[in-house]
């Protein structure tokens, strides 16, 4: 199971397991990560899992999740992913995942 | 030490609760009351992705038991609650007999409308409730091959858009005259209504049922028009009823879901009540309301928990849903009762703003997320957008 990286707006460092498949969002709160609201339970119509990344393997951004950014908490980054739509595999492993401030 | 909050439903609502109460500082007890197994999940998911994928109820959790032990909020699960005693500020549960309480919070919900139909009980009709529901029906998808769906709401055209996707023949029966008519304008209604029909779903509007066909199992439905439809699977999705029997066994005022106020008080001052059961003063619109959403469960939540915190503030959240059924549906404000609308945006995504008195009061939203978020924002403001500010 591929493990990923959540870092605090604090920068504290999370490492967590994920299960194959499974998306960020759910990752984080199957490990316990503060951080991510996810109002919506991952359906994309909530913008509350918001989280950074900054790495190529990472699929582009969906032209759905795109419009959905912009209803983040704290504003859009070029890095700006919603968690929901980012699913873990062994291709991921070791992805680092920042958390915003906020999602509310 | 005080009794602390005790929290009836561990639904959206009762969850959200106790996570903002700790969030926010509160350090007595929390004891989250729970009818069903399962810790506290999300339904949303039973009527889309769950009812496809392979996923396990624990697929659905809102935290692991970690985050109500590291946070002292008590699950007491499989448990119902019997009475409330106003007086001595206590409920009686079952199993576990009583408990008391500082603050009582009802997040009780609201259940299933049941068919009062010959034939309703038979085994292979089912409802879409809890994740128990979810699982027996994907069970039941997996082996049937026509299924009728009774009511063109939202859970009825998320569970058709569902079982069509598995490969099932799908018929929709809708008592109006279109599809979700109390929740969307007529050309939301339309645009549904020719995606399901060109996905092979079977719409049927303006029909009801007159009885369920079957002796051992349902074999079909007959319709008001004396037609037979043949089903192996009848799912039925007419609405829902809030839970409110212990509210008014305990006296508190209840209409139609339980009375509060602006801040979600019920007319005893230590008893709050959020969410499906609760009907409230809107800030947008329609008086009383009773709203079964994701949103307001979370938001009113926030709102209540805040007040036991001693911050209260009146609940203003804009009302937001959203139903997935293969094309996405998205909604901001309560626009049942526009007298004008405006719609922007091609045959494939577009969104209906909806006015009252010439003032924004909604925006529907079909494939158009962006749309739908700006709403939002707009409703949320001070001033509300005027009709003129719309090009048609």
């Amino acid at each position: 199971m591929p493990e990923i990286i959540f870092i605090q707006a604090d920068g504290t460092r999370r490492p967590a397991t994920a299960q194959d498949g499974e998306s960020v969002m759910r990752a984080a709160l199957s490990n316990d990560v503060e951080g991510i609201v996810a109002e919506c339970g991952g359906a994309a119509a909530c913008a509350t899992c918001h989280v950074f990344v900054d790495d190529p393997r990472v699929p582009p951004v969906t032209p759905i999740e795109d419009e959905m950014l912009e209803a983040t908490a704290v504003p859009r980054e070029p890095g700006s992913r919603l968690g929901c739509q980012i699913f873990v595999s062994r291709e991921l492993e070791g992805l680092e995942v920042r958390l915003p401030e906020t999602q509310l | 030490m005080s009794a602390g909050v005790v929290v009836l439903g561990a639904g959206q609502a009762g969850f959200q609760l106790a996570a903002s109460l700790r969030e926010g500082g509160y350090a007595d007890p929390i004891t989250l009351v729970g009818e069903e197994a399962e810790p506290p999940y999300q339904r949303p998911p039973l009527s889309k992705v769950f009812l496809k994928g392979g996923d396990g109820p624990e697929s659905l959790s809102f935290r692991p038991p970690s985050f109500f032990e590291r946070h002292g909020i008590a699950l007491r699960l499989a448990t119902r609650a019997m009475r409330i005693d106003r007086e001595a500020a206590r409920v009686l549960t079952e199993p576990g007999g009583w408990l008391s309480y500082d603050r009582l919070v009802l997040a009780t919900g609201a259940r299933n409308r049941p068919l009062a139909l010959p034939g309703a009980a038979l085994e292979n009709v089912v409802a879409l409730r809890g994740a128990e529901d979810g699982l027996a029906l994907r069970a039941a998808l997996a082996r049937s091959r026509r299924v009728v769906i009774i009511g063109g709401g939202f859970l009825g055209l998320e569970v058709a858009s569902s079982a069509r996707a598995v490969g099932a023949e799908v018929t929709v029966i809708e008592a109006g005259e279109r599809l979700m008519g109390r929740a969307v304008s007529p050309a939301v209604s339309r645009h549904f209504l020719e995606y399901h029909r060109s996905r092979g779903v079977v719409v049927e509007l303006g029909q009801t049922i007159s009885a369920i066909l079957g002796e051992a199992r349902a074999e079909g439905v007959t319709t008001t028009e004396d037609r037979d439809i043949p089903a192996d699977l009848i799912v039925v999705a007419v609405g829902v009823v809030p839970n409110t029997e212990l509210a008014e066994a305990a006296g508190l005022a209840v209409d139609r879901g339980i009375i509060v106020d602006h801040a979600l008080r019920t007319s005893h001052p230590r008893i709050h009540a959020i969410g499906d059961c609760a009907r409230f003063p809107s800030a947008h619109g329609g008086g009383l309301t009773r709203l079964e959403s994701v949103q307001n469960a979370v938001d009113q939540a926030r709102c209540a928990a805040a007040d036991i915190l001693g911050k209260p503030q009146p609940y203003e959240a804009v009302p937001w849903f959203w139903s997935d059924q293969g094309e996405r549906l998205q909604i901001a404000g309560l626009t049942a009762d526009a007298e004008e609308t405006v719609t922007q945006g091609g045959p494939e995504a577009f969104s209906v703003y909806c006015f009252r008195n010439g003032v924004l009061i909604g925006a529907e939203s079909v494939n158009r997320p962006a749309d739908h978020v700006k709403a939002r924002r707009m409703l949320a403001g001070g001033e509300r957008p005027q009709r003129a500010a719309f090009a048609s």
